[in-house]
């Protein structure tokens, strides 16, 4: 039956289209049956500090799993290049901090907790803003400043909220306090919820983070403590910048792991420990992900003056988040090429229309500046540049 | 920095934490997490979250306690959209700001004064009472008057009403006008009070460049009681010095109730 199929369709179809249009209707006719519905890999064992056990070294993959996974990775890596060059044509302006080649991080971490648990991150923040539920549309929006965007155009890249995710922070390590802040609160309402606080290499030297390692040991607080080791503080190699680069040590009295960041089943699995010890009331955890950028710190840096071109151009061919999960499901038969391929062109018409979305969509009223400057207060006059200029309120 | 930011993360989350500086001096380290972290959240999510966390503690002059320990931050406070600050001068002041600012929605900073800690002060059964708030953004006449306005906050507002004691023998009869709120600053008191008495004299514990009574000078010469100005108006404030702590010295940094009575003669012509 399928043979006479095919047969006849490549009759009907010809033409230089055909052999692709042939190629997804054999897609097409195959059925589930023929992938595998899950497969164990081996992953790298984590280093342990201050810890018993880790996490496991292998993992399962669903195949509905992996092409979820694959799918979201896609997604941000799309979306990170279209904001790229939607910089390059300045239409978004200021900072852009952008995050292909760390997919795994953020994917890893999501596929591991719940939506009730919560989560906070530096300025590097468009992928978390994307896995915590917000559309590539709202995001691509806000970073052109329109009224449509996530946060209507008044927060911009750095400055991005969803719920249970607490941005998207500008000030180098002021995240991590906030975050044992909501360690606290879920400590305090009991539901069983951890917060998820991320930072960098380049923050992970900053005093503010001992202090919280200090509070969140002491009280016991449901807290992940995230180091995103992606090898530069903007252009300050670790090796120039830590006296001790083990950043999953140097929480001291805190219990670390280090983890392969670019490896997504390494991360969720991490994470899934480290979930599980912070629920159990064990207290803070730290991870450290080593990961990579393939962009520059921001869209000012060109990323090569510190780094050489051979050092991207390795870790992309090696270590590609994205094309690691693409092997490991081809070759263990959980999907193949060409489904994958069509994820591809479906992420991609996705990010086009986001982008048309956001390039197109009006800027916010200039009624916008003057809201939300209280919460829960009766309208007030706010003050423009001079005496005469004034905006009311309206929330 | 490190309470600070958690008690701000905590708030984010859904608590009312109140964060206790031993004095406004150390929270100028922790003043990242209050101005970045607690003020602007609101305006940056465009309303999706809410901060509602009190920073309270003594904030300006002590006794001898030197340079570092001694600053007022009304005016750094005071500065910037997105916090609301509160300096009660009063046991009812405190009290009710104190219940306003907890119930508040917003990142409250409340600025006591720990020379006032130890001061009695008369409370009737409703200040006392469970729900008896002050309303954050109203100032209040805690003397009425007609020939000039005293404007001031904090531990000074006493220094007013004793220079107002002194100067009503005199036959000068002044308003003093407790602010109780530094942001929002209710103005229209304020200009009220101008169109009645002419005068204006605003007495502050901060220093004078920037400072509170600053504002308020410039705001009255936007309104419509700058017409109603018999004479510039005047301020009274700390002096523009780190402060020393030879106890000679530290007295002369303070406004006293001579100043005050010195700064209303002047704008007087008596």
């Amino acid at each position: 039956m399928r043979k006479m199929l095919l047969a006849a369709l490549s009759r009907v179809l010809q033409g230089p289209a055909a052999a692709r249009t042939v190629a997804r209707v054999v897609v097409a006719s195959r059925t589930y049956a023929d992938f595998a519905s899950e497969a164990t890999f081996e992953i790298k064992k984590c280093d342990l500090h201050r810890l018993e056990e880790g996490p496991p070294v292998t993992a399962v993959l669903t195949r509905e799993e992996g092409l979820h996974y694959y799918k979201t990775m896609q997604t941000i890596r799309r979306m990170e290049l279209k904001a790229d060059q939607l910089y390059k044509q300045k239409i978004i302006r200021g900072f852009c901090h952008l995050y292909d080649g760390q997919e795994a991080c953020c994917v890893g971490l999501e596929a591991a907790i719940k939506p009730t648990d919560h989560l906070i991150t530096a300025y590097r923040a468009h992928g978390y803003t994307f896995t915590r539920g917000t559309s590539v549309r709202e995001i691509l929006a806000e970073l052109t400043g329109r009224k449509g965007g996530c946060a209507k155009g008044k927060g911009g890249s750095m400055h991005m909220y969803a719920k249970n995710f607490y941005g998207g922070n500008g000030i180098v390590g002021a995240q991590v306090p906030l975050g044992a802040g909501i360690a606290l609160a879920c400590k305090y309402f009991g539901k069983d919820e951890i917060c998820l606080t991320l930072y960098g290499d380049g923050a992970a030297n900053q005093g503010q983070v001992f202090e919280t390692y200090n509070m969140a040991a002491l009280w016991k607080l449901p807290c992940i403590f995230i180091c995103e080791n992606n090898r530069y503080g903007m252009g300050t190699s670790v090796e120039r910048a830590a006296a001790s680069t083990d950043y999953y040590k140097r929480g001291d009295y805190i219990p670390g792991l280090r983890i392969d960041g670019m490896d997504l089943l390494c991360v969720r699995e991490a994470t899934k420990f480290a979930a599980e010890h912070c629920r159990s009331g064990k207290g803070p955890i730290l991870m450290e992900l080593q990961t990579y950028r393939y962009h520059g710190h921001s869209m000012s840096d060109p990323g090569v003056s510190y780094r050489t071109r051979e050092e991207i151009q390795e870790v992309r061919s090696k270590s590609d988040p994205i094309t690691l999960l693409k092997d490991r499901m081809v070759n263990n038969n959980l999907a193949s090429v060409e489904e994958l391929k069509e994820i591809d062109v479906e992420v991609r018409k996705e990010i086009e229309e986001a982008a048309q979305f956001a390039t197109t969509d009006p800027e916010p009223p200039l009624e916008e500046l003057s809201n939300h400057i209280y919460c829960n207060d009766p309208p007030f006059e706010v003050r423009g540049p001079n005496q005469w200029i004034r905006y009311k309120s309206a929330c | 920095m490190g309470f600070t930011g958690i008690a701000v993360g905590a708030a984010m989350a859904g608590l009312r934490p109140i964060c206790e500086f031993m004095t406004f001096n150390f929270s100028m380290q922790a003043i990242d997490q209050v101005i970045n972290s607690a003020a602007k959240t609101y305006y940056m999510s465009s309303g999706m979250v809410s901060v509602p966390v009190v920073f309270r503690g003594p904030n300006g002059t002590s006794a001898g306690v030197g340079a570092q320990h001694s600053q007022c931050f009304a005016a750094w406070y005071g500065h910037c959209p997105g916090l609301k600050v509160v300096s009660p001068w009063s046991s009812e002041d405190a009290r009710g700001l104190l219940k306003s600012a907890i119930r508040d929605d917003n990142p409250v900073v409340m600025l006591e004064h720990e020379l006032m800690y130890g001061v009695p002060f008369e409370m009737s059964e409703e200040t006392q009472s469970k729900d008896f708030l002050v309303p954050i953004g109203k100032a209040k006449i805690e003397r009425p008057g007609k020939h000039v306005t005293l404007v001031s906050h904090s531990r000074p507002v006493g220094h007013c009403l004793e220079a107002a004691a002194v100067l009503a023998k005199e036959g000068v009869e002044c308003e003093v006008i407790n602010l109780r709120t530094i942001r929002p600053m209710d103005v229209e008191t304020i200009e009220a009070s101008i169109m009645k008495t002419n005068n204006l004299v605003t007495v502050e514990g901060g220093w004078p460049q920037f400072g509170v009574g600053a504002e308020i000078c410039a705001r009255i010469m936007e309104g419509p009681a700058f017409n109603y100005l018999d004479a510039p108006a005047v301020r009274v404030t700390g002096a523009d010095v780190p402060m020393p702590y030879a106890k000679i010295l530290e007295e002369n940094c303070i406004p006293q109730v001579k100043d005050i009575i010195f700064a209303v003669k002047k704008t007087l012509n008596i």
